[in-house]
């Protein structure tokens, strides 16, 4: 039996379709069996993430309304065998397609299949985060450093406190500058966790090589090199229980001369 | 015999103070019996000049309870002669409702969490929160509001209209403060000081102050006892 992580944040554009896939991702590489259901009905993009948006036949609409089996509707991501599957979300009808409860039996019938079964919540907290969180049992709030995003996560972090069924949220901070913290321009990571209050599962920083990969729809965590690839594996490893430290923020300062300052360093 | 016993038994006190009538009634006998003598004591008094000025009169009822029904009956009774007016009725006895009404009004109200963005807490007494309240979160209390925590959110204090009300927060960053209906903003611009340990009040001048947690004690020195809400 399985685990159903939902992956939210009230704003929209903070990654958590780019997170969804990465962990998903992530957790595929470490051996786990996951599935990845993406209920933001109607403007669908997990798909294309994953450069998998050519392969849909059937979706979670019609599982929902039984034209399919979801064994039919899921599609298999083939770079990683039998590990990574995903449930597309019907491009055609709106959130009000699926109802809360529909939702609820679908995730319990993935996790009796999946190790993990993350769930790609819409923005927003109308009908859409509630179907997404309905067959939840752990949450994931995705947030950047700007206020408005933080804001927003905070107003989340409150509805999913009120879930019983879901265990307390935890947080990624994505998307951070180090230069623009570094000069005060920006939310740091102890400012945003006081603030929120709950518990930090990673950091990831902004990274121009995450939107190129989505663009080719292959996952940055495939690329082993990249520092936001570290992190979304870092996370991965960190829901499966593992405790890994968070590496220092602070962006080595490249350049002779900041070596030479370096050494000469009166700090 | 029981001609004198009858004699002898009064059921209504009258005193003059500088403030009108002071009737001091019976707790012992009949609702019915007290309601008699008062008709007859004050009622049927005649001799009073039709224009002399309205006279207030207090009731204290000792041990006895009064319905409200019965207390408009009293009232209007009173009321029937012509210069008398009730000003107040009072009693050592209220019922359980009222006393549950009484404490959930004066109670302090602990609660342990965090009023994030879009909540709402709602206390009819003081509130003494445990935890932060995140910008665009609310608390709200019919008396005074402390919070153990970051106040970043609004907070209304006095809501029914207790301008005596205060809000002390460990952490004082409040988008916006209201107390009765006195209300009051963050200034625009951002500042990183003094804002630890305060407290706001309406001051003399009818604006909500914000200043050090230790003057309250001048400002309000009946805050915490229990007599200044009875």
């Amino acid at each position: 039996m399985g685990e159903a992580i939902v992956i939210t944040s009230g704003k929209g554009g903070v990654g958590k379709t780019t997170t969804t896939a990465n962990l998903g991702t992530a957790l595929a590489i470490l051996g786990k069996r996951v599935c990845l259901v993406d209920t933001d009905i109607g403007l669908r993009n997990l798909d294309v993430v994953l450069g998998l948006e050519n392969r849909i036949i059937y979706d979670l609409v019609d599982v929902v309304e039984g034209r399919c089996t979801v064994q039919k509707a899921l599609v298999k991501d083939k770079r990683f065998d039998h590990y990574l599957y995903l449930l597309p979300a019907a491009q055609t009808s709106d959130k009000s397609a699926v109802n809360p409860a529909q939702m609820k039996q679908l995730i319990e019938e993935l996790k009796q299949e999946y190790d993990y079964v993350l769930i790609d919540c819409p923005a927003g907290i109308e009908q859409g985060y509630r179907n997404a969180v309905a067959g939840a049992d752990e949450a994931i709030v995705v947030t950047t450093p700007e206020v408005s995003a933080v804001r927003d996560a905070d107003r989340i972090i409150g509805l999913l406190e009120a879930e019983e069924h879901v265990k307390p949220p935890r947080l990624i901070i994505n998307r951070i500058r180090s230069h623009m913290v570094k000069n005060g321009d920006m939310l740091d990571v102890d400012e945003i966790i006081s603030h929120l209050s709950i518990e930090l599962l990673g950091i990831i920083a902004d990274d121009e090589n995450v939107i190129k990969a989505s663009n080719r729809g292959e996952p940055i965590v495939l690329d082993p090199n990249s520092k936001a690839s570290i992190a979304f594996r870092n996370i991965a490893r960190r829901i499966l229980g593992e405790s890994v430290p968070l590496p220092p923020l602070e962006e080595e300062e490249k350049g002779l001369f900041s070596k030479i300052r370096k050494i000469f360093s009166l700090k | 015999m029981n001609v004198v016993a009858k004699q002898k038994q009064q059921y209504v006190t009258i005193k003059g103070t500088k403030d009108g009538l002071t009737l001091h009634l019976d707790d012992r006998c009949s609702y019915d019996d007290l309601l008699k003598e008062i008709e007859e004591r004050l009622v049927k008094q005649a001799g009073v000049a039709p224009d002399s000025p309205l006279v207030s009169v207090h009731l204290k009822m000792g041990n006895r309870y009064l319905t409200p029904a019965q207390e408009e009956e009293v009232r209007a009774l009173i009321r029937r002669s012509k210069n008398l007016v009730v000003d107040s009725i009072e009693s050592n006895v209220m019922s359980k409702a009222e006393a549950i009404e009484w404490m959930r009004k004066t109670e302090i109200v602990p609660v342990s969490r965090i009023v994030r963005s879009g909540q709402v807490l709602h206390v009819e007494g003081d509130l003494l929160l445990i935890g932060d309240v995140n910008p665009g979160g609310t608390v709200i209390a019919g008396g005074n509001i402390f919070i153990l925590g970051a106040l970043r959110g609004i907070a209304h204090a006095g809501y029914a209209g207790n301008k005596q009300a205060i809000i002390a927060a460990s952490v004082m960053k409040p988008m916006q403060l209201r107390i009765g209906d006195i209300m009051s903003r963050a200034p625009d611009s951002k500042t990183d000081e003094g804002n630890e340990m305060e407290c706001a009040y309406i001051d003399e001048h009818n604006q909500i102050v914000v200043d050090r947690l230790q003057l309250l004690m001048h400002l309000r020195p009946n805050l915490t006892r229990l007599e200044r809400r009875m």
